[in-house]
C-alpha cells in the first residue's frame, strides 16, 4: 500500500511546515529538481563526517575503503537501471553527460557528411552540445518532427532518418510535454540505419521504471538531484564498445595509467577514463542512497502514484474553462498550461503568493515555442511525495487566479 | 506624488500593462541609442530605444518587446518619466526607483506614478521584472554620458 503521507515524514523540507509566502509550501516543480530525504543528507553527511578521503589513492585503509563505496555505487546505479558496473561513468549531471556523448563520440566520429536527429522537444542540454559539434564538424542537425499533440513517433523518425544520420538523441520523457518517448522502437529505427541512440533520461529514470538492455539503447543520461539524489552528481551509461572507442572529454588525474615528457599517454579502461580529477565523492554516496531509497518504494509504485495524480488533476480541471493544458494527455506528471489572459511568468508569481512552486517561462526547450505557438507556460510537475491535497490548492489557486496583481498587493 | 492605496496602485499598473503608451519599435531606428536586455531567469526580452537632443534632453523613450505584467508596467512608465528631462535629471529618477525597489530610502517625489512598484520586494522574484527596463535605460544614458 502506497502511503504517500507516510512518505513524506521522510524528508525534512516535507516535515517541517515549511512556508513560502506565509502559506504552506505545495511544491509542484519537480521536474526541475526534488527533496532528498533523510537518508540521503545522513549518507552525504557520512562522507564528510566518517569516511572523508581521496579514491584512487589507496594506501592506506580510509582510501581503499572509499574506493569500495565508489564502486558499490556504481553497482547500485548498474542494477538500477540494469546497466553493467563498467559502463556507468559519474559525471555531474544530465548536461555533463550528454557534452561528454557530443565530444567523446561526436567529436571523433562525425564529419559534414553526417547528420545528428534530436527533436524540438528536447532540452537545451540535448541541443546545444550538438549545436556545438556541428560547429566543429560541420554535421547537420535536423529534428524529428511533433505529432500535433507533440509526441515523436516511431512513424516519424522513419520519415527523416537516412544513411546520413549517426546519431539520434531524444529524451525519454520531454521536459514540457511529459510524453514518454517509445525509446525501444526508435532504438530499432536508428540501428538498422546504422545509427547510434542517445537517451536523455533526466525526466524519465527518477519516473518510472529503466531498462537500459530492454530499451535497446546505446547511451542513457540523468541527473541525481531529480531522484531525490544530490545536486553535481549524474550518470553517462553507455555500451561499453562505445565508451571504449570514444574520446575522453577531461584528462587529468585518476583516468591514465602511465604518460611521459614525449606526449604519450595511455588512458585507463572506461568507466576510470571519463573520469578525471577527484569526482563527487559525497554525491556518489549520496546517490547511491537515493537509489536504494526508491528501490525500498519501488519505481512501478511511484509510476503508478504519479498516473493517479495525473489523472486527478485533469479530473479536476475539466471544468476549468479559463485553463489551457498543452498536454492533457502526458504520460506522466508534467503538466504545462495557460491561465487564459494572464503571462505565465504573472501566473507563476501569483502561485507563488498562495505558496505554490511552479515553474514558468521556456523551460529550456525554447525551439518548442514554435510548437507550442506560446511564448511561455506555466509547468507543473509531481513527484512520489505529491498528494491529491497540493493538487487542490493548485487547482484552487487556478480557479481565481484572475487577478495576478494580488501577488502583488496581498 | 503621495503613496496611492492598493486600488489605485493596481489599476495604474493595469492600466500601462493593457495599453502600455510607449511600446512601440520607432520608424527611423538610426536616430536612437538601443539596448537589449533578456533575462536569464524569466521571459522577459525587451528593446529599449532613446533619443537625446543636441542639449543633453531625452526627447523621446520607447520600448518594445516581450514582457510580463511588472515589466511592461515598469518600463512603460519609466519611458513617461523621463521624457523631457535631462539626462541627469532621468539618472536621478533610475537611482531613486532602485532605491524604492532595494527598500533603501527615497525621494518619492521623482517617482511620480513609478511609486506603484513599491510592494515588489514583497516578491523578490520580480525585482529583476521591475527593473529590467531601468537598468538598461541606466545603461544607455551612462555609456554616452
Amino acid at each position: 500500500m502506497y502511503d504517500v503521507y507516510k512518505i513524506r515524514q521522510l524528508f525534512p523540507m516535507l516535515n517541517s511546515n515549511k512556508t513560502m509566502q506565509g502559506k504552506p509550501l505545495v511544491f509542484l516543480d519537480n521536474a526541475s529538481t526534488s527533496f532528498k530525504p533523510y537518508c540521503v543528507i545522513d549518507a552525504i553527511n557520512s562522507y564528510y563526517k566518517d569516511m572523508t578521503s581521496n579514491s584512487h589513492r589507496g594506501d592506506y585503509d580510509l582510501c581503499y575503503n572509499m574506493d569500495v563505496e565508489v564502486e558499490k555505487s556504481r553497482q547500485a546505479v548498474a542494477k538500477f537501471i540494469n546497466g553493467e558496473t563498467n559502463e556507468c561513468i559519474f559525471t555531474s549531471g544530465t548536461s555533463m553527460s550528454i557534452n561528454l556523448i557530443a565530444y567523446g563520440y561526436g567529436l571523433k566520429f562525425l564529419t559534414k557528411d553526417d547528420e545528428v536527429l534530436i527533436s524540438e522537444a528536447e532540452h537545451a542540454s540535448n541541443v546545444l552540445p550538438w549545436f556545438r559539434i556541428s560547429e566543429l564538424t560541420g554535421c547537420k542537425i535536423n529534428y524529428i518532427p511533433l505529432t500535433k499533440e507533440g509526441k515523436i513517433t516511431p512513424e516519424n523518425l522513419k520519415k527523416v532518418i537516412s544513411k546520413k544520420t549517426k546519431v539520434v538523441s531524444v529524451a525519454h520523457i520531454g521536459n514540457v510535454l511529459g510524453y514518454i518517448t517509445p525509446v525501444k522502437e526508435l532504438a530499432k529505427i536508428a540501428h538498422d540505419h546504422g545509427a547510434v541512440i542517445a537517451v536523455d533520461g533526466a525526466q524519465s529514470v527518477p519516473h518510472i521504471p529503466t531498462d537500459v538492455k530492454e530499451l535497446g539503447i546505446d547511451f542513457l543520461s540523468f541527473s541525481g538531484h531529480k531522484l531525490c539524489g544530490p545536486t553535481g552528481i549524474g550518470v553517462l551509461w553507455g555500451r561499453y564498445d562505445l565508451l571504449s572507442k570514444m574520446d575522453p572529454f577531461l584528462t587529468g588525474g585518476g583516468m591514465n595509467s602511465k604518460f611521459d615528457m614525449c606526449g604519450n599517454v595511455k588512458y585507463l579502461n572506461p568507466p576510470s577514463k571519463f573520469e578525471a580529477g577527484t569526482i563527487h565523492l559525497a554525491g556518489i554516496i549520496g546517490l547511491r542512497a537515493a537509489i536504494e531509497f526508491l528501490n525500498d518504494i519501488g519505481m512501478e509504485n511511484i509510476f503508478k502514484h504519479e498516473e493517479m495524480l495525473r489523472d486527478y488533476f485533469i479530473e479536476k480541471t475539466k471544468n476549468l474553462d479559463n485553463l489551457i493544458i498543452y498536454n492533457k494527455y502526458a504520460s506522466t506528471g508534467i503538466f504545462t498550461f495557460n491561465v487564459k489572459g494572464v503571462f505565465a511568468q504573472d501566473e507563476a508569481t501569483y502561485l507563488n503568493s498562495k505558496g505554490i512552486a511552479v515553474r514558468s517561462g521556456q523551460h529550456c526547450a525554447k525551439i518548442l515555442i514554435d510548437f507550442l505557438g506560446e511564448v511561455a507556460t506555466v509547468r507543473m510537475s509531481t513527484y512520489l511525495y505529491t498528494t491529491k491535497e497540493d493538487i487542490d490548492a493548485l487547482v484552487d489557486a487556478l480557479k481565481d487566479g484572475g487577478d495576478i496583481l494580488d501577488a502583488y498587493f496581498g | 506624488m503621495p503613496i496611492l492605496d492598493n486600488n489605485t496602485m493596481r489599476a495604474i499598473i493595469m492600466e500601462h500593462y493593457s495599453h502600455p503608451n510607449n511600446k512601440k519599435t520607432p520608424d527611423n531606428l538610426y536616430e536612437y541609442q538601443t539596448i537589449h536586455m533578456s533575462s536569464d531567469n524569466c521571459i522577459d526580452d525587451i528593446n529599449i530605444y532613446l533619443k537625446v537632443l543636441n542639449n543633453n534632453r531625452i526627447s523621446e523613450c520607447f520600448w518594445d518587446g516581450v514582457a510580463c505584467t511588472i515589466s511592461t508596467a515598469s518600463t512603460d512608465i519609466m519611458c513617461d518619466l523621463v521624457k523631457e528631462k535631462t539626462k541627469d535629471e532621468a539618472l536621478e529618477i533610475i537611482d531613486n526607483y532602485l532605491k524604492m525597489i532595494h527598500e533603501e530610502p527615497f525621494d518619492e517625489e521623482l517617482l511620480d506614478e513609478a511609486i506603484v512598484f513599491i510592494n515588489t520586494s514583497k516578491q523578490a522574484a520580480r525585482i529583476r521584472c521591475a527593473t529590467i527596463g531601468w537598468n538598461g535605460l541606466k545603461e544607455l544614458i551612462d555609456e554616452k554620458k
